[in-house]
């Protein structure tokens, strides 16, 4: 028997079973489709009711002494600056501008060199081609012709993106002032915070902060080092609690000492959590209803944040007024450029940056370094 | 926010209904969309350079399925080399000969170490494992007491003390030996990638424990950075695998894709909330629809795709029954039949098929040529051989680089098997849903059909066995037959 009768016959054959297993594969599915639960949805989000969660067990105090050396208060060393923090990590995109200002004049490699330039810094390829059509288009009207000159006119279009006021709000009356911060996991919400506090005790401000953080292991604690780092006082609850009780005692407790400002933290959420994203709502509501007023709501973010940033950003915007950003992390290898994209689409400013671990490691946003800083 | 894939594909496709090959242009055109996804998806651009590159290849190698709409043609297509991207070799967790089993955690600031720590504990737990959980991060305030908050909470011991890191880790192993705990799973404080003195510090945190395992905890809302991240900790700590945590959320999870490439190792678990059962393994397939932002549509591309397919494969079966099967039909049948694996496989798992078949170890470049042979007639050819001359045998065979002679003898063997199957009609008719037009010929003793054709040597099963042989697999877990294995 020949090869060719054999793969011939074969096909025929698999042909002819393949049509009849069909059948009695289908039969079978649609048995075992009655037994089996229907399949889970790609990633469901567990209905989280937080008056339900289980309260971890209460902490002992002293179990244990915290590792670090917590000194009264430390000394205030100099502050860093922008551009010495973000230099440790530079020399990524370099590649790109070396190459833009090495070609003789302006071809579409030095558009997609650029391209590539702000996609790596995750500002997003939508924010990105917006931004290049508008250079383009000032190119052709001014006459450019020189690679350094597109350059100049992109950053300058970026410059003047994120040239907005940072200042950050206090209250106008004698009532103290509050400072919401809100934000999804691990962002460095309370580490940011202690960084707040200890720039406010080098302003010769009072600070509460509130352990808003009911929920993560050891949140409280973590804020209450940090509290006793740069010499604030720390309102907390217990695990587990209502955290706008925590944040309304907090304002209380600095009305009737005369302190200036509560930094008030709150526990991670991500923004798809409609019940979490309510108890926000509710947070910020309770937070000035007291004496108090709440004048800054912080969105921090991290710089590592790819597109996701903008649908947070948004949903935070929506739920509570976020009336700033603080990008941090930026001491690392990413850029940030997320927060150009929440700039242009959402409007909300960049206000501070976070540039490490460590109480002095914060810095007031500066869009020229900044813009600079994603094409060194 | 993003517009779903699918929908800004359909414009482009509207045009090309119709046509069996995508030109080109067409390519590139639709390429540039799956690219933007992509980059939205926050998948690192070079990794997008070679996923496209790749992408581009088979679109325009591919032939257009007849199931499916272009569009859902190329999705597939893409889904599969995401699919593949992410997934390949699963983890298998097998335990050190000499205990304990030491895992370690490394990651950014923030990713989810301290509670994937946990997590996973947990998991060793329900494995039958006796975990011990060490705190050697000493750096972020009360980040032990964290990790002791969640030890209580699941019932495992947790080892540390103010010390420095290096010394924490490996006084926690040695502790671990001497309570018989039989895994040790090693947080560590986030570090940047780029944090050289850090680095050094996990490195030697790591040669003094001599991890079994090492993962690299990951935030599933990274962007571009991902790659960065992960070649630097792979370089100094040479992973085992990844755990993708606050999948819970809504990021696309491009940066899955981005750290996949980079450490080659992995996608072991799923972090999928902030409660510690909120942990699974993670599934690649589940992924790459997200990442495309179209779960569903690829599950009514996959029915579409299997009912269709399995429409055809009656429908030929039924015209080899009847005698009117066709090399057009012949050619079809082949590719599916192809896409289930080498052809010697299928055969071997079919039950009933003469043992003088299955024991041939068959070449599937012959299934090549064969389809290199039909490809090369016209539409007219295909239906009715018999118009095959000398000149159109030599076109034929010019066309696909075969002998005039094999061209005949393929149409003869394909002459002969269509006779000789033409008498083993009839339960296929009996199983059909819609009763269709009544066929001559009745059921015929297929062996007894078999000796009207002489130059068959085999004897053929006729469909009664076929069928006993699909019901006894049934009982035991019938393989999919339309599936790769
Ligand atoms: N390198 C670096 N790490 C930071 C920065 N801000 C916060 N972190 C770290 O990120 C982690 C999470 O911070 P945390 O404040 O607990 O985040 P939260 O969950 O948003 O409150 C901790 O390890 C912080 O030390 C920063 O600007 N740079
Ligand atoms: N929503 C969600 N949050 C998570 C997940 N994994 C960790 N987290 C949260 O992310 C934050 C940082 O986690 P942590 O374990 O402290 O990170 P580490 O700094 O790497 O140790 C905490 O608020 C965790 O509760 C997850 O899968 N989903
Ligand atoms: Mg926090
Ligand atoms: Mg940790």
């Amino acid at each position: 028997m020949t090869m060719l009768t054999v793969v011939v016959v074969a096909v025929a054959l698999a042909i002819v079973i393949g049509a009849l297993a069909g059948l009695v594969i289908s039969r079978s599915r649609r048995q075992r489709a009655l037994l089996e639960p229907p399949p889970r949805a790609p990633m469901p989000a567990p209905p989280e009711v937080v008056e339900e969660v289980e309260a971890p067990p209460e902490v002992v105090e002293e179990v244990e002494a915290p590792p670090e050396a917590v000194e009264e208060v430390e000394a205030p060393p100099v502050k860093p600056t922008f551009r010495e923090r973000l230099s440790k990590a530079r020399g990524l995109l370099s590649g790109y501008v070396s190459s833009v200002l090495s070609r003789s004049s302006i071809d579409e490699a030095t558009w997609e060199e650029l391209e590539e330039a702000l996609i790596r810094a995750d500002v997003g390829i939508g924010t990105t081609q917006d931004l290049l059509e508008a250079v383009r288009r000032e190119v052709e009207t001014e006459g450019l012709s020189e690679p350094s000159q597109v350059l100049d006119c992109l950053k300058s279009h970026l410059k003047q993106e994120l040239a907005d006021p940072i200042e950050l709000h206090y209250a106008d009356a004698e009532s103290p002032s509050v400072w919401l911060f809100v934000g999804v996991n691990g962002v460095g919400k309370t580490t940011t915070i202690g960084k707040l506090g200890r720039r406010a005790q080098l302003d010769g401000k009072s600070v509460v902060m509130a352990a808003g953080d009911t929920f993560r292991a050891a949140a409280a604690e973590q804020l209450q080092m940090w509290a006793k780092r740069v010499g604030a006082e720390l309102v907390r609850g217990n695990e587990g609690g209502d955290p706008s009780a925590v944040i309304f005692d907090a304002v209380a407790r600095a009305d009737a000492r005369g302190f200036d400002l509560v930094l008030a933290d709150t526990a991670g959420r991500l923004h798809t959590k409609t019940n979490l994203m309510e108890e926000l709502r509710k947070v910020r509501r309770v937070a000035d209803k007291g004496a108090g007023e709440v004048a800054e709501v912080l969105l921090v973010i991290d710089a590592t944040t790819g597109q996701n940033g903008l649908v947070q950003a948004q949903q935070f915007a929506d739920a509570v007024e976020v009336t700033g950003v603080v990008l941090t992390k930026l001491d690392g290898s990413a850029k940030g450029g997320i927060v150009l994209a929440i700039r242009k689409e959402l409007g909300i400013p960049v206000k501070l940056v976070g540039l490490g671990e460590g109480p002095d490691d914060l810095v007031d946003f500066d869009a020229g370094q900044f813009v600079d800083a994603l094409f060194e | 926010m993003f517009e779903a894939l699918s929908d800004r594909f359909d414009g482009i496709f509207k045009r090309l209904r119709g046509r069996g090959r995508l030109s080109d242009k067409d390519v590139d055109e639709v390429l540039r969309e799956i690219r933007l996804a992509l980059l939205e998806a926050d998948v690192n651009f070079k990794v997008v350079k070679s996923l496209i590159e790749r992408i581009r290849q088979r679109c325009l190698s591919e032939d257009l399925s007849k199931s499916l709409t272009p569009s859902q043609q190329v999705i597939k297509i893409v889904n599969e080399e995401l699919t593949q991207t992410l997934g390949g070799e699963t983890m298998r967790v097998s335990y050190a000969p000499k205990p304990p089993t030491v895992v370690l955690m490394a990651g950014l600031q923030g990713s989810g170490k301290t509670t994937n720590a946990a997590k996973l504990a947990r998991w060793f737990k329900q494995q039958g494992r006796n975990p011990l959980m060490v705190g050697a991060d000493l750096q972020r305030p009360a980040a032990v007491e964290q990790l002791r908050t969640l030890g209580s909470q699941i019932d495992v011991p947790v080892y540390s003390r103010p010390a420095d890191p290096v010394t924490v880790a490996r006084d926690g192993v040695e502790q671990a030996r001497d309570l018989g705990r039989d895994v040790v799973v090693v947080d560590t404080a986030g570090r940047l990638a780029i944090d050289e003195e850090m680095m050094e510090q996990v490195r030697q945190i790591s040669g003094a424990v001599d991890p079994d395992y090492t993962f690299l905890v990951v935030d599933a809302m990274t962007g571009q950075d991902a790659v960065t991240v992960a070649e630097s900790f792979h370089e100094t700590l040479d992973l085992d695998g990844v755990i993708l945590t606050k999948l819970d959320g809504d990021a696309r999870g491009g940066a899955a894709l981005s750290v996949k490439e980079v450490v080659g190792k992995p996608i072991a678990f799923a972090s999928v909330g902030e409660k510690i059962e909120d942990f699974e393994q993670f599934h690649p397939d589940r992924l790459a629809g997200r990442i495309l932002g179209m779960g569903d549509m690829l599950t009514l591309i996959e029915k579409a795709e299997e009912a269709y397919e399995q429409e055809e494969a009656e429908k030929a079966a039924e015209r080899l029954l009847e005698g009117t099967f066709t090399l057009e039909d012949f050619l079809d049948q082949m590719q599916a039949i192809k896409k289930m694996g080498p052809l010697n496989n299928v055969i071997g798992m079919l039950p009933g098929v003469p043992k003088e078949i299955k024991d041939v170890e068959i070449d599937d470049r012959e299934i090549a040529r064969l389809e290199a042979i039909i490809r090369s007639m016209t539409p007219e050819e295909r239906i009715d051989p018999d118009v095959i001359d000398g000149s159109r045998r030599s076109r034929i065979a010019r066309g696909s680089g075969a002998q005039p002679g094999d061209v005949s003898q393929f149409v003869k063997q394909f002459k002969e098997m269509r006779k000789m199957m033409q008498g083993m009609g009839g339960p296929l008719r009996r199983k059909k849903k819609k009763g269709k037009k009544n066929r001559k010929g009745s059921r015929v003793t297929p062996k007894g059909s078999a000796s009207k054709t002489p130059q068959r040597k085999l004897t053929l099963p006729g469909l009664d066995e076929l069928e006993a042989g699909l019901d006894r697999l049934e009982g035991q877990g019938l393989p999919d037959l339309r599936r790769p294995v």
